[in-house]
């Protein structure tokens, strides 16, 4: 058996995950959470967001379970079991890109390296050229005039299988909805096309069919090509891409997970006891936020950097450091992050504390800490909802940010900014290597844009302002 | 008719689209005659508004007129492009609007604001601008008008907003003035300083004026002409003096019977029963069967016709003028119990000198700069199963005396002593465990409970806080219970208080008060955020609950007819002190107090004809963070002598149970 490994991320994610089912249930069975939800779900531009950000998170979750392989049978025979290297499932799945290692840049989907070298010709020649690359393209013969038939024979069996799975879910999803409002298949279908159905089944189809489309296209090509070419040390720039999803979205998400509690809970109390309790607390975020974020963060990066220096024997691989060093940048972005949203729920809590209700509660006699958590807290919840999701958006970006200064991610993890940060020098070389940036560049869009669409539809369906404007 | 200055024919508007648009307004036809004061009447969600709305084009988005013609002098209104209909907004036709606090932008001075009308609508321009812009604000009877100019919206009271309102909507000369309920939102004298400035401009300028209102005081003020109107249609209109002498139709009988007042105390107020229906229907027999009490078997098959069986009076109603029914006589509730042991009773509940001051900051260092004076050295007394009315306008802190007693607002200085214990000494847990005998009913029930929770939920909440009830099925049954108490059936239990309509929010909130068993509750305002068919059933609702459960009650408001109805004993408050204090029957029908000699004739009385003489208060109450020297109404009051500025005068007593601070009474 492979030993499992939880890193630090590893398990707050799975953390993340269990208090999203929890909230989930807890939503469920409210009509007030379940009110806006259900209309998020019937939001066309939400659902096809959904989708897009689904795919996202099965990536990243499909990255957060990391273990240690086992060892071939010589190794295992000298008593040590398992490797010393770390992996995911992710990895596992995308073994062959991530083995498949050139020598150094190459463009995407070519055949040969991107600078000359000099070959050694078979008559023992040497001869100045672009050589051919060892795993990309290689079962080509005869590159020149065989690699575009290949390259798009390559792509049309990848669409014609992404078509024929993509059949398969459309009719199991219809069966199964069918089945649970009890129509027959077809009547169902029927259902779907024209439109009849609560939620937007039509786009989700239509997404998910492009999702699938390309995901197909990019597996088969990526097997037999560097899809999105190499890098300077020859990596697939397309493994790094999908490598980096989960940076992005763990500290997207990490990071307010980090900062929520004590937003909420010093906000509130600010709001509500008013008093010494207020002014310690706006002090505390005042002083706080007037401290420049960039400094803070290179700051504590640093002394992070002393402390693992210090305590070598602590960490034994590499991939435990830079996960550690991820942790530590969410949680000083989340100490920085959660003062606008303390604010918010401050001046929220003044307001709340003055209604009728919390006054009535008063005059029960009900606990303070009760009444905070029955009366102010479900009705502060939409804000916390709508800041959290339209944070991500804007950390996912940081991170890009902050790498590309040198104070983010390890620079041996994988990140969107890294490859930005790498594509600095690229960029400027002559002629230029394009495809790193491109890359980052295509996938962080899409995360965003999809973040921030599907938060435009959550903050619209949580606005008691805009409720009943239909 | 050649004199009609405004005709409305078979209007429709509709709100929403989709399978079942609200049919807001349904069909009504009205003309309004130059000069005349036409009174659309009707409570909340019946359509009034929206035709206001709909004259002046300016629906909200979801809205549009889908049949009918609006006609102003020749001009067809629905028909004109938008840049000429703009003309006439604010021109021939100008509008008052219910929220003065909200209708002037606070960041431009009042001068600019009234300029802005003038510069679009009086082109003439024999005048400079402001010269005129100040003319507009003698009018409308606003002092030092040069001054006023340069001043922001803050700077000025409610009723001064409305008077700069209404100086803009004149701004056009209009010749029909709409103003949608513009004095529902002031205190009962400034209402009566506005209504006489509506009748006044109106003399001068022989405009006519379409006034929207819930208030039958207001109709009775004002009125030449009233249209009743129930669920989007008219159901009578009349001249005022035979509408209030006999109305015909049930709905109009049902409003005049519910409202309350002093000859009506032994009674239960007649109610409607059941809501208005809801408009996203077509109905099919008359609107108001359900809840009619003649109601006949035709009514339900066949909405009635039209009737217009005199030339200025007509009525939707399939009963004929004979076969009115005089009112059923309502079933005698006997208040003599609770007279019977006037004033034998022990006090319940015994303030003495009660004071709240908030401090105002000011500076860096947020040093104490002053008070404001929210209460004021307040002392009352009520007795076990007895109500007290505190009546004033706002602002006079009777809702802070409410929350001081109950200990929400510590009180600055002063005693409440409740049954023998001091309420101001207790602290933490002792304070807490005392809570269950006050409790408190607020003015919005809709702010009043938490959106958030099932019926069940805030019902048991004061049960739970105050451990008791039992377990989660007795606290179960109890909730039932309370809930049957109150007149709601035991299922509303599961439901959330959004899916009820106001009144039954009120009910919901009165049961929430009962589940710890109080033995005092303090009612601030409870029916004033309510129709008037409405408040008829939850004040019925107090006074049976009062009578079962030998209830007290610390009445707020400040509507005197409530007072008159409910209550046993009244004080009558004025900037943080009680002026006036007594019986009922004392205090209204003999008021001593120039002040409440003042706040009684302001209320509009709702028999025409059957005025009092007016006394006009000027100008506004003053702030009580810096009360006049003296007597704090020396400034206003009509019989200020000069020793009125030189101390606050004494309470005198002039009955075992009446006091008045004046030094009119002195001698």
């Amino acid at each position: 058996m492979p030993e499992l490994v939880i890193l630090w991320t590893d398990a707050l994610i799975f953390l993340l995950i269990a208090l999203v089912l929890v909230f989930g249930r807890l939503a469920a069975s409210r009509e007030h959470l379940r009110t806006p939800w259900r209309s998020v779900g019937q939001s066309r531009m939400g659902m096809g967001a959904l989708v897009v950000l689904s795919v996202y998170v099965l990536i990243g979750v499909l990255d957060s379970v990391h273990y240690k392989p086992l060892l071939p049978e010589a190794a295992q025979r000298a008593k040590i079991t398992h490797s010393n290297e770390v992996l995911s499932l992710l990895d596992y799945l995308l073994t062959p890109l991530r083995e498949q290692q050139e020598k150094t840049y190459s463009s995407p989907l070519s055949t040969h390296l991107y600078s000359k070298e000099n070959i050694e010709q078979a008559d023992g020649l040497m001869k100045r050229g672009y050589p051919r690359l060892k795993h990309g393209g290689a079962h080509l013969q005869n590159p020149e005039q065989e690699w575009a038939a290949d390259v798009a024979w390559t792509a049309i069996i990848g669409a014609v299988e992404a078509i024929f799975v993509w059949l398969l879910m459309i009719g199991a999803i219809t069966l199964w909805r069918g089945y649970r409002a009890g129509y027959s298949f077809l009547q169902q279908c029927q259902r779907i096309i024209f439109r009849k159905t609560d939620i937007p089944w039509h786009v989700i189809f239509i997404v998910l069919g492009i999702i699938l489309l390309l995901a197909f296209v990019a597996a088969n090509l990526g097997v037999k090509y560097h899809l999105l070419g190499t890098d300077k040390v020859g990596e697939d720039v397309f493994y790094q891409a999908l490598k980096s999803v989960r940076t992005g979205l763990v500290i997207g998400t990490l990071t307010t997970l980090i900062m929520l509690p004590a937003a909420i809970m010093m906000g509130i109390m600010a709001g509500y006891f008013r008093g010494w309790v207020d002014d310690v607390i706006q002090y505390i975020y005042t002083t706080l936020s007037s401290i420049p974020g960039v400094l803070l963060i290179a700051a504590a990066i640093l002394m992070l950097h002393v402390y693992m220096n210090e305590h070598s024997e602590e960490f034994t691989s590499l991939i435990e450091r830079a996960d550690l060093r991820l942790l530590f940048l969410c949680i000083i972005l989340g100490v920085t992050s959660w003062t606008g949203l303390c604010r918010l729920l401050r001046g929220e809590a003044l307001k709340l504390r003055e209604l009728d209700y919390v006054q009535a509660a008063q005059a029960f006699g009900v606990r303070h800490f009760t009444i905070i958590i029955r009366h102010i807290l479900p009705n502060v919840l939409h804000i916390v909802m709508i800041s959290v999701v339209l944070d991500f958006s804007g950390l996912v970006l940081a991170e890009a940010v902050l790498s590309y200064v040198n104070i983010g991610v390890d620079p041996t993890m994988n990140s969107w900014g890294n490859m930005i940060n790498s594509a600095r020098l690229e960029m400027a070389r002559e002629p230029i290597v394009w495809w790193s940036l491109t890359a980052a560049l295509i996938f962080m869009f899409t995360l965003v844009l999809a973040a921030n669409l599907f938060s435009d539809v959550v903050r619209d369906a949580f606005d008691p302002s805009l409720r009943g404007g239909k | 008719m050649t004199d009609a200055l405004l005709r409305i024919k078979n209007l429709q508007t509709w709100l929403g689209n989709g399978s079942s648009p609200v049919r807001a307004i349904d069909g009504i036809d009205l003309e309004i005659k130059k000069g005349e004061t036409f009174i659309l009447l009707g409570e909340s969600g019946c359509g009034k508004s929206m035709t206001a709305l709909s004259i002046m084009r300016l629906l909200p988005p979801v809205g549009r007129v889908v049949e009918g013609s609006i006609h102003l002098g020749e001009t067809s209104l629905l028909d004109l492009p938008e840049s000429l209909m703009r003309r006439e907004r604010g021109g021939r036709m100008g509008m008052i609007f219910q929220e003065p606090m909200t209708s002037l932008n606070p960041v431009l001075t009042v001068g600019v604001q009234i300029e802005e009308a003038v510069n679009i609508h009086d082109t003439s321009q024999e005048q400079s601008p402001k010269r005129r812009v100040i003319e507009l604000l003698r009018a409308v009877g606003i002092p030092d008008p040069e001054q006023r100019f340069d001043e922001y919206p803050h700077q000025l009271s409610g009723g001064m907003k409305q008077r700069v309102m209404i100086a803009i909507a004149l701004a056009g000369r209009p010749q029909l003035l709409i103003a949608d309920e513009p004095t529902t939102a002031l205190d009962v004298t400034i209402q009566a300083q506005v209504l006489a400035l509506m009748k006044q401009l109106q003399q001068e300028t022989g405009m006519a004026i379409l006034l929207i209102t819930h208030d039958l005081g207001v109709v009775a003020e004002v009125a030449d002409r009233v249209a009743v109107m129930y669920a989007g249609q008219i159901v009578e209109t009349s001249p005022c003096k035979e509408f209030f002498q006999s109305p015909r139709h049930p709905y109009s009988q049902k409003l005049f019977q519910s409202i309350p007042g002093r000859n009506k105390r032994s009674e239960r107020l007649a109610v409607i029963k059941g809501t208005v229906p809801s408009l996203d229907q077509e109905f099919v027999g008359c609107r108001f069967a359900e809840r009619c009490d003649d109601v006949m078997e035709l009514c339900q098959r066949q909405a009635p016709e039209w009737d217009q069986y005199r030339e200025e009076q007509g009525v939707r109603c399939h009963l004929q003028a004979s076969d009115v029914k005089a009112a059923k006589k309502t079933d005698e509730v006997s208040d003599a119990v609770a007279e019977a042991q006037n004033n034998s009773l022990r006090p319940l509940l015994c303030v003495a000198d009660l004071k709240v001051y908030f401090p105002i900051h000011k500076g860096i260092f947020r040093r104490v700069a002053g008070h404001v004076r929210a209460v004021d050295g307040v002392s009352l007394e009520i007795p076990v199963g007895r109500t007290l009315a505190v009546v004033g306008e706002s602002g006079c802190g009777k809702t802070t005396v409410g929350k001081a007693i109950l200990q929400l607002i510590k009180p600055t200085d002063g005693r409440v002593q409740f049954d023998s214990h001091e309420l101001t000494q207790l602290r933490g847990e002792a304070l807490r465990k005392k809570r269950s005998d006050l409790q408190i009913i607020f003015q919005d029930p809709m702010a009043s409970m938490n959106p958030r929770m099932l019926v069940h939920n805030i019902i048991e909440e004061g049960m739970l806080a105050q451990d008791i009830g039992g377990n989660a099925a007795e606290r179960r049954t109890r909730v039932h219970e309370l809930l049957q108490q109150v007149g709601l059936p035991a299922s509303a239990a599961d439901r959330y208080p959004h899916e009820f309509s106001g009144g039954q929010r009120q009910r919901i909130c009165v049961a929430r008060a009962l589940a710890v068993e109080p033995r005092l509750i303090i009612c601030d305002e409870p029916t004033s955020a309510l129709d008037v068919s409405v408040q008829a059933q939850i004040l019925n609702l107090l006074q049976a609950l009062q009578q079962q459960l030998g209830l007290s009650y610390l009445f707020i408001t400040h509507n005197i007819s409530v007072v008159a109805y409910l209550a046993h004993e009244v004080a009558v408050m004025y900037l943080g002190r009680i002026v006036e204090q007594g019986t009922v029957a004392e205090v209204l029908d003999d008021p001593q107090h120039p002040y409440t000699q003042a706040l009684l004739s302001a209320v509009p009385v709702t028999e025409p004809g059957g005025k009092r003489k007016a006394i006009h208060l000027e100008g506004d109450m003053p702030s009580p963070a810096n009360p006049p020297a003296g007597c704090h109404f020396h400034p206003r009051c009509p019989q200020a002598m000069d020793r009125c500025q030189k101390a606050y005068p004494k309470a005198i007593s002039l009955s075992e149970t009446r006091t008045v601070s004046c030094l009119l009474l002195e001698n």
